[in-house]
């Protein structure tokens, strides 16, 4: 029970009134940072970063970890209410958050989507708490053959179920490969499709990319269809949050199972983004309402959140333990504890109790301040929708423009974000699904240079794959989801007599 | 009395008329006029990021600029990005860049039409040492020991060297190694330094030539030893960083036997065409910036190489340096055709 008493002494250093108030101003600009499309967590952070330096190393962390936990709330919301995801990892929450908010029931879907991302985040933190010094040897198992089989366990969770006819999925996801590819080579440090354009040097930014395909391709599709938001109907009362949360208990099969995707993808530094989609497949695959994912389904939106909460948070775990970022926002805060003086590492925990303690106290705390600031917003947020579409689409398209361009501090960004914004609406029109081509998008990049490490480890031996228990059990593990639904149907066969099929397709 | 102080009053404005015309006159310096903008050729958490927020954060909390300054991250192209935004700057004194040594090796590795005397230089801040690390685990103890371990080590399983990049630094200190042994690495490039260090603790890779400031926590933890930096000299940091050692104890790989020298410039440039005043503002602005006891205690943290050049002795080094990369570049077939 040393972890305990620890805490409690973490606690005590929250109880400086200064760092309460330094977590709620964190916490606030941290939501307006995640609402911001393009802002992310990360550049939020580098950016006040230097602002920290006359704090003492406590404060400053727990002011810019507030940042952190706030801009994880804050992406779901404009997610929900206009399908533009505010961060990488709420992509997968825009799948029925938006269709939610359409059918009026916003409210019920951002509660929906803050409960998940705070019961993510508490599983996550107790895990850091009780658990730290043995999750952190386990991150060190993963070499590039690891993580190549996490990328393809991501990939394949998520497309063996579509819905929708496989070859256009493989279309979709193609062309999001491609797009991953321009730009530097990791591994051989070439230039490839540059086309010789100083433009394309930097490559198709993942958010960039999602602001069009999402945000600007709903206008245009709305535009198409009447120029009025659906779901402004929505009955906004403040009761919305309870009867919510009477829905959720249901659901804790799914939401344990999320957390442990999100902290497993946490501490392996797969981030938050995969596992979002991670959980999201799984729970299309495993819950009895998955035939109704997509169409604006509570669980949708909350397993999304509660494996990004987690994984964002877990993502600390190595940062402090090994000095090894989880997350990209890890990375900065990386950067801070160095330019505070402080080293990150195995020894952090022995030589700074009251900095990692007095932070891990914080990240209790700091959810639940998060947990309240957000869901008093609720009511506030869904009366968005009754906005005229007319005066709120230009402002959206404003943001969009505004995000894209804070992205890389680029212009050509926002005619980028506008190509992909009639991308996105060409998919829509012609029943293309948007989900494997970001997803390729996000996660192409890794995936090549892992898979082309490994095959540089192990001289091009495909047998890297299975060359431990763990890489080769996440690598079946993987193929089994990809082939799931011939498998069901083999195993139908064999059992005469057996229940109706229940395959995924 | 009352004239007398009205008199006395229009004395005093009329002095203070006379100094504010004076003022701009006495100081011909000058100024930054509106924000700075600060481009970092990398990504955000880097090395050289941290060295630009330090920067930013020492200049803001010491009041060293009566402007801010934005530090702005251009990565693309293993930071052609940067570069090319510089070089196209002409004329634009409110943007400087901070180098690494992909100011040498990307043009060279790519193509991208650059070169350091597209730029103005302006100041060297410090050069980041490298060190040749290995796991703990591992049964040599010395450089001579690495060596036997690798010349002895079966064809079909060599040695592996992490990195960061692709034909950058850490390769081309990978590509010296085997050129003065004969024997080969399987180089595995990663992201970031950070990653390195960390696969190197998971023994995926066999060694890494991690700046100092990379591996120091897990070295301190007992999870890396360090076997020999790779500069002239001896760091000069005397303090304990482990039980055992400080910096200064590690060997130079030079009198360890292996006879390579490297190192990475922190330097500063700005656009073309700048004139002296405003190179001259910088040159003070970082002179002051070394100055600071926050500076101090991040170059010992990093066992930074704290030689720091201005005017035609940077323009000297860099020239030198230039050539020695495009030499090794070359020896090592890293130069793109």
């Amino acid at each position: 029970m040393e972890a305990l008493s620890s805490l409690i002494g973490g606690f005590s250093v929250l109880a400086d009134p200064m760092n309460i108030v330094y977590m709620f101003v964190g916490i606030t600009l941290g939501v307006l940072i995640g609402v911001l499309p393009g802002l992310g967590g990360a550049n939020g952070v580098a950016i006040l970063l230097p602002l920290t330096f006359s704090m003492t190393p406590v404060s400053a962390i727990i002011m810019l970890s507030s940042i952190y936990w706030g801009a994880l709330f804050g992406g779901a919301i404009t997610s929900i209410l206009f399908n533009i995801p505010g961060e990488p990892w709420s992509v997968a929450t825009t799948f029925d958050g938006h269709p939610m908010a359409q059918k009026g029931k916003a409210g019920e879907a951002l509660t929906g989507a803050f409960t998940g991302s705070f019961i993510g985040a508490f599983f996550a933190v107790l895990l850091i708490t009780f658990l730290a010094p043995v999750i952190a040897k386990f991150a060190l198992q993963f070499g590039p053959a690891e993580f190549f089989a996490v990328y393809l366990l991501t990939f394949c969770s998520f497309v063996g179920m579509g819905k929708e006819p496989p070859f256009k999925v493989i279309a979709a996801m193609m062309l999001g490969f491609a797009l991953a590819a321009v730009g530097i080579d990791t591994v051989t440090g070439q230039l490839r499709m540059t086309f010789g354009s100083v433009e394309l040097l930097r490559g198709f930014d993942f958010l960039v990319a999602v602001i069009g395909l999402f945000g600007v391709g709903e206008i245009l599709l709305t535009m198409e269809e009447g120029l009025a938001f659906k779901g402004k109907s929505a009955s906004i009362n403040a009761r919305v949050v309870f009867q919510t949360w009477a829905k959720l208990p249901k659901y804790w099969v799914g939401c344990l199972r999320s957390a442990i995707v999100g902290c497993w993808m946490g501490v392996t530094p797969g981030g938050a983004t995969p596992a979002s989609f991670m959980s999201y497949g799984l729970a299309k695959k495993f819950s009895k309402n998955g035939r109704n994912f997509g169409k604006g389904e509570l669980e949708g939106v909350v397993m999304p959140e509660v494996a990004a909460h987690a994984a964002g948070t877990s993502a600390l775990l190595p940062m402090l333990t090994l000095g090894i970022p989880g997350s990209p926002t890890a990375a900065v805060l990386l950067g801070g504890l160095l330019i505070w003086g402080l080293q990150p590492g195995p020894l952090l925990f022995v030589e700074q109790k009251d900095f990692v303690w007095g932070l891990i106290a914080s990240i209790y705390l700091g959810n639940i301040a998060g947990l309240i600031v957000v869901l008093t917003t609720v009511p506030i947020f869904a009366a968005i929708l009754r906005i005229p579409f007319s005066v709120i689409a230009p402002i959206i398209l404003v943001i969009c423009a505004v995000g894209a361009y804070t992205v890389h501090n680029a212009g050509l960004d926002i005619a980028v974000m506008l190509i992909f914004g009639v991308i996105g609406y060409l998919f829509k029109k012609l029943n293309y699904p948007l989900a494997p081509l970001v997803l390729a998008l996000v996660l192409g990049d890794m995936a090549e240079s892992s898979f082309r490490q490994a095959m540089l480890v192990s001289q091009g031996n495909l047998s890297i794959f299975w060359s431990n228990p763990l890489v080769g059990s996440i690598v079946t593990l993987a193929l089994v989801m990809l082939f799931w639904p011939i498998i069901g149907a083999v195993m139908q066969r064999l059992r005469p007599g057996g229940e109706k099929p229940a395959a995924a397709e | 009395m009352k004239l007398s102080i009205a008199s006395a009053f229009r004395k005093s404005v009329a002095a203070a008329a006379v100094a504010a015309v004076m003022a701009p006159l006495g100081a011909l310096a000058w100024e930054p006029t509106k924000t700075v903008e600060f481009i970092v050729p990398a990504g955000t958490g880097g090395g050289a990021d941290q060295m630009a927020r330090m920067i930013q954060g020492i200049i803001q909390k010491n009041n060293l600029m009566n402007q801010s300054l934005v530090v702005i991250n251009k990565s693309g192209g293993a930071g052609a990005e940067g570069f090319l935004d510089v070089k196209g700057s002409a004329n634009n004194p409110h943007k400087i860049i901070i180098s690494l040594s992909n100011l040498f090796t990307t043009p060279l590795a790519t193509g991208v039409p650059f070169k350091w005397d597209d730029m103005t230089p302006v100041s060297m801040l410090a050069l980041d040492e490298f060190v040749l690390w290995v796991n703990a685990k591992a049964p040599y103890d010395d450089v001579k020991g690495f060596l036997a371990a690798m010349a002895a080590a079966p064809a079909d399983a060599p040695f592996k060297m992490g990195g960061t990049g692709s034909k950058q630094e850490d390769q081309i200190i990978t590509a010296a190694i085997e050129q003065k042994t004969g024997k080969k690495f399987i180089y595995v490039p990663y992201k970031g330094g950070g990653d390195v260090a960390a696969q190197l603790v998971g023994g995926h890779v066999t060694a890494s030539v991690n700046n100092p400031i990379e591996a120091v926590s897990q070295w301190r933890a007992g999870e890396l030893k360090p076997l020999c930096v790779f500069d002239e000299q001896r760091l000069p940091y005397k303090e304990p960083v482990t039980a055992k050692m400080s910096w200064g104890d590690i060997p130079t790989c030079k009198e360890a036997g292996l006879d390579i020298e490297y190192l990475m410039l922190r330097g500063i440039f700005m656009p073309p065409k700048a004139t002296k005043e405003q190179v001259e503002y910088f040159v003070n602005l970082f002179k002051k910036v070394r100055e600071t006891p926050e500076w101090k205690e991040f170059m010992q943290k990093g066992a930074f190489n704290t030689t720091a050049l201005t005017g035609p002795e940077y323009t000297a080094w860099l020239g030198k340096a230039a050539a020695t990369h495009k030499t090794l570049m070359e020896n090592a077939g890293f130069v793109a055709k």
